[in-house]
C-alpha cells in the first residue's frame, strides 16, 4: 500500500527540520532522500522508522496512522550509518537480535532462528562469519550484517542511512550494485538517503531532492538530471554552468552573448541560465548564435575532457566536456578562441525582486 | 635510519635511573611503607595477640557492621548511578548542567559537613528530629544514619563512570534494537548493560572501597556506639584513641586487605577481559 506522507513539519533549534514535506512512496519503489548535510533526509528516514516524531502532518499507510504505532511495532528495517551494531554480540546473535525479542507467542523455536539466520547470511554472502564479533570484520561485512539484522524481521519497509558513506570507493561501487539485485529480488519498498548524487542516480527509481527541510523535486533519475525543476537541483546535480541572463530587446542576452528570444514574453527582466558542461558544443564559425570564448585549460580526463574556456565579457568561467578523440581532430590547444553554444538550457526567471519563478522554467533545446 | 638500541649516553642514562629512582622512592615512602606498618603493628606482639584482637565480639561487630553498610548502599548506588547516567546521557533537558554539578558535590564537600547535614536534618535538634522522635524511628546514632550518610558520600562514584562512557557510545545501538522490535527492558538488558558492565563494575569496586572507609561523615552521624554504630574505620579510631594499638592496627589490617581484596579482583578482570574492555573502549568502528 503506498505510503502517504503529507505536510509533516519538524522544528528544531537553529536547523531546518522538515517544512512542509509531502511524499508518495510506491510499494516496492526505490527511492532515494538526496540531499545536502542538514537539508532534512535523515530527520525524514528517522520519522519514518518512528525514532522522531513530527510537529505537524500526517504518515499513513491506507488507513494506517504511522505516527500512533512505536517504533518497535512499526516493523521497519533500518540500517544505520555506522551500522549500530550490537558490538557484544557474535554476529548471529546481531541478526537474531529482532526475533529473539518478540513476545513467547510469535517467537519462532530456536532451530527456526537458527536456520533463518544461517540463510539471511548466505543471502548476505556471509557464510561461516556468525560466529565472529563485529569488530571483527571490515566496514563492507559490517554493513551487510546490518543489512540481515535489519531483514530478519521480514520488515515491509527497508531504510538504509547513508548506506555507503562509511566504506571505501570500489567496495561503495559493487555493494551499491548488490544492494539493487537484492532489491529485485525481495521487492521490498526501500527508502535511502544519501548525499552522493551518483550514488542516487543510479541506483533509485525515483529520487527526492532536498533542501534545507523541503522537497525540491521527486523524479526519476533521468528527469531529476535532464530537467531540473529548481535552480537548486541544477547546482547539486552534476556539474553545471550558471549564467545571470537579462532581457535586452525580445532576447535574452548575458554581456555580449545572445542566448535565445525571450519565452515569457517581456514578463520578467532578468533570469538564470543553466548549461551543463557536455550541453556546450564547439560550433563553425559565423554559425547562429555562437559564443566566442578564449580556452585557458585543457583537462585531460580518460575518455573525456575538461575544457576551461575564459568568456571575456562577461567576465566568466564556463566548463565544457568533449569527447577526449576530439581534441586531437579539432588540434585544440591553450589560449586559442573558440565558438561555442548551448545545446540545452534551463532557464528560471527572476522576478522583480530577484527571487527565482521555478514555476515559469523553460526548457530549451537546439538542433546542433 | 635509527638503529632500535642504540647506546645511551651517559647523563641519559643517569636522568633516567634518577627519574625512576624518584618514582620508587615516592612509592615506598607513601605507599609501601605505610600499608607495611599497619601489618608489622598489627603483628608486633605475635600472631596469637592478632588473632585474639580481631576476634574480639566489638572488632567483629564492625567488620559486620561496615559489610552492611556497603551490601545496602552499594546496591542504591548502582540504580542511582544508572538512572542518572542514562538521564544525562540519553536526553536534553534544562538544568542538565545543574544536575552534573550536584552529582559532584559529594566530592566537592567535606565528609565532615556531610555528616553534620544529616545531624541538622535528622538529629534530635534537626529539622525532622521531633517527628522522628515521636515516631521513634532512629536514624542519628543508628545504622539508618550510617547507611544514609555511606549513600551521600559515594553517590557520584558509579554516575562519575558511566556518563562519560554512555556518552561517547551514543544511542544508535539502543535505537537499532528499538526498531528491531525490543521492549524498552529488553533494550536495556540485552543492549545497554552489556555495553556499560566495565565501567558500571569499575564504578561499582570503587564505590564499594569507599563505602567501606569511609570515614568523616560516619564519624559524625555514628555516635561511636561500641559494637552498635562503629563501622570498621571508626573501631580502628576507638581503639587507638584507647591506647590499644594491637587491636586498633589489627583492625586496620582488616580494612587493609579489604582494600587490596578489591585492588585484585579489579586486576584479574582487566587481565582476564583485557581485550573485550579494550574494544569497549575503543568505542564505536
Amino acid at each position: 500500500m503506498t505510503l502517504k506522507l503529507s505536510h509533516l513539519i519538524r522544528r528544531f533549534a537553529g536547523t531546518a527540520g522538515l517544512d512542509d514535506v509531502s511524499l508518495d512512496i510506491a510499494p516496492g519503489e526505490f527511492l532515494a532522500l538526496l540531499g545536502p548535510s542538514g537539508s532534512g533526509k535523515t530527520t525524514l528516514l528517522r520519522i519514518l522508522a518512528g525514532l522522531d516524531y513530527p510537529d505537524g502532518g500526517s504518515v499513513m499507510q491506507g488507513d494506517r496512522d504511522l505516527l500512533k504505532i512505536n517504533a518497535r511495532q512499526r516493523s521497519v528495517g533500518l540500517v544505520f550509518q555506522h551500522y549500530a551494531l550490537f558490538r557484544h554480540m557474535t554476529v548471529a546473535d546481531n541478526v537474531a537480535f529482532g526475533l529473539r525479542v518478540r513476545p513467547a507467542r510469535s517467537r519462532p523455536s530456536r532451530t527456526q532462528i537458527a536456520e533463518r539466520v544461517e540463510a539471511l547470511l548466505k543471502r548476505v554472502h556471509l557464510e561461516g562469519y556468525g560466529k565472529r564479533y563485529p569488530a571483527q570484520l571490515s566496514g563492507g561485512q559490517r554493513q551487510r550484517v546490518a543489512l540481515a539484522r535489519a531483514l530478519a524481521v521480514e520488515p515491509e519497509l527497508l531504510l538504509l542511512d547513508e548506506p555507503f558513506g562509511a566504506l571505501d570507493a570500489q567496495v561503495r561501487v559493487s555493494l551499491r550494485r548488490w544492494l539493487r539485485h537484492l532489491h529485485e529480488e525481495l521487492g521490498l519498498t526501500t527508502v535511502f538517503v544519501t548525499h552522493d548524487q551518483e550514488e542516487a542516480l543510479e541506483l533509485a527509481d525515483r529520487v527526492a531532492v532536498m533542501n534545507n527541510g523541503r522537497i525540491e523535486q521527486v523524479d526519476t533519475p533521468e528527469m531529476i538530471y535532464q530537467q531540473p525543476a529548481t535552480p537548486f537541483v541544477c547546482e547539486f546535480i552534476g556539474k553545471v554552468n550558471r549564467l545571470t541572463v537579462e532581457r535586452r530587446g525580445g532576447q535574452l542576452v548575458s554581456g555580449s552573448a545572445t542566448l535565445c528570444d525571450d519565452p515569457w514574453d517581456g514578463r520578467y527582466e532578468r533570469a538564470l541560465a543553466y548549461v551543463r558542461p557536455e550541453q556546450l558544443a564547439l560550433s563553425a564559425h559565423g554559425q547562429g548564435d555562437s559564443w566566442e570564448a578564449r580556452l585557458r585549460h585543457i583537462y585531460p580526463a580518460g575518455s573525456v575532457t575538461h575544457l576551461e574556456l575564459q568568456w571575456e565579457e562577461p567576465d566568466q568561467v564556463l566548463e565544457m566536456d568533449i569527447a577526449s578523440e576530439q581534441i586531437a581532430r579539432l588540434s585544440l590547444r591553450q589560449d586559442m578562441t573558440l565558438r561555442v553554444r548551448p545545446k540545452v538550457c534551463t532557464l528560471f526567471p527572476l522576478d522583480v525582486d530577484g527571487h527565482v519563478q521555478a514555476s515559469d522554467r523553460v526548457m530549451l533545446r537546439w538542433d546542433v | 635510519m635509527t638503529p632500535l638500541s642504540r647506546p645511551v649516553a651517559w647523563p641519559r642514562r643517569l636522568a633516567h635511573a634518577s627519574l625512576i629512582g624518584v618514582a620508587v622512592l615516592f612509592l615506598t615512602l607513601f605507599l609501601l611503607l605505610p600499608l607495611a606498618t599497619v601489618f608489622y603493628e598489627a603483628l608486633r606482639q605475635g600472631v596469637k595477640a592478632y588473632f585474639h584482637a580481631v576476634t574480639q565480639d566489638e572488632a567483629w561487630q564492625s567488620v559486620k557492621l561496615s559489610l552492611l553498610v556497603a551490601v545496602i548502599a552499594v546496591p542504591l548506588n548502582v540504580v542511582f548511578g544508572v538512572a542518572a547516567s542514562w538521564a544525562m546521557a540519553r536526553f536534553q533537558f534544562r538544568g542538565k548542567a545543574l544536575i552534573g554539578a550536584f552529582i559532584d558535590l559529594p566530592f566537592a564537600v567535606s565528609p565532615v559537613i556531610s555528616g553534620l547535614l544529616f545531624v541538622l536534618l535528622f538529629g534530635a535538634h534537626g529539622w525532622f528530629g521531633p517527628w522522628l522522635d515521636r515516631h521513634n524511628i532512629d536514624i542519628i546514632f543508628a545504622v539508618p544514619g550510617l547507611v544514609l550518610a555511606t549513600m551521600f558520600i559515594t553517590l557520584p562514584f558509579v554516575a562519575r563512570e558511566l556518563i562519560p562512557l554512555m556518552q561517547a557510545q551514543g544511542t544508535e545501538e539502543e535505537e537499532a534494537a528499538r526498531v528491531l522490535g525490543a521492549t524498552g527492558w529488553q533494550m536495556f538488558f540485552r543492549v545497554t548493560l552489556p555495553n556499560i558492565r566495565w565501567g558500571l563494575l569499575y564504578g561499582v569496586l570503587l564505590c564499594n572501597a569507599r563505602a567501606m572507609g569511609e570515614f568523616g561523615a560516619v564519624s559524625v552521624v555514628s555516635g561511636h556506639i561500641l559494637g552498635l554504630t562503629t563501622t570498621m574505620p571508626l573501631e580502628v579510631e576507638v581503639l587507638y584513641n584507647e591506647y590499644e594499638y594491637v587491636g586498633a592496627f589489627a583492625v586496620a589490617s582488616l580494612l587493609a586487605m579489604l582494600a587490596l581484596l578489591t585492588l585484585g579482583i579489579k586486576t584479574v578482570l582487566e587481565w582476564r577481559y583485557g581485550d573485550q574492555i579494550a574494544s569497549h573502549g575503543a568505542a564505536r568502528h
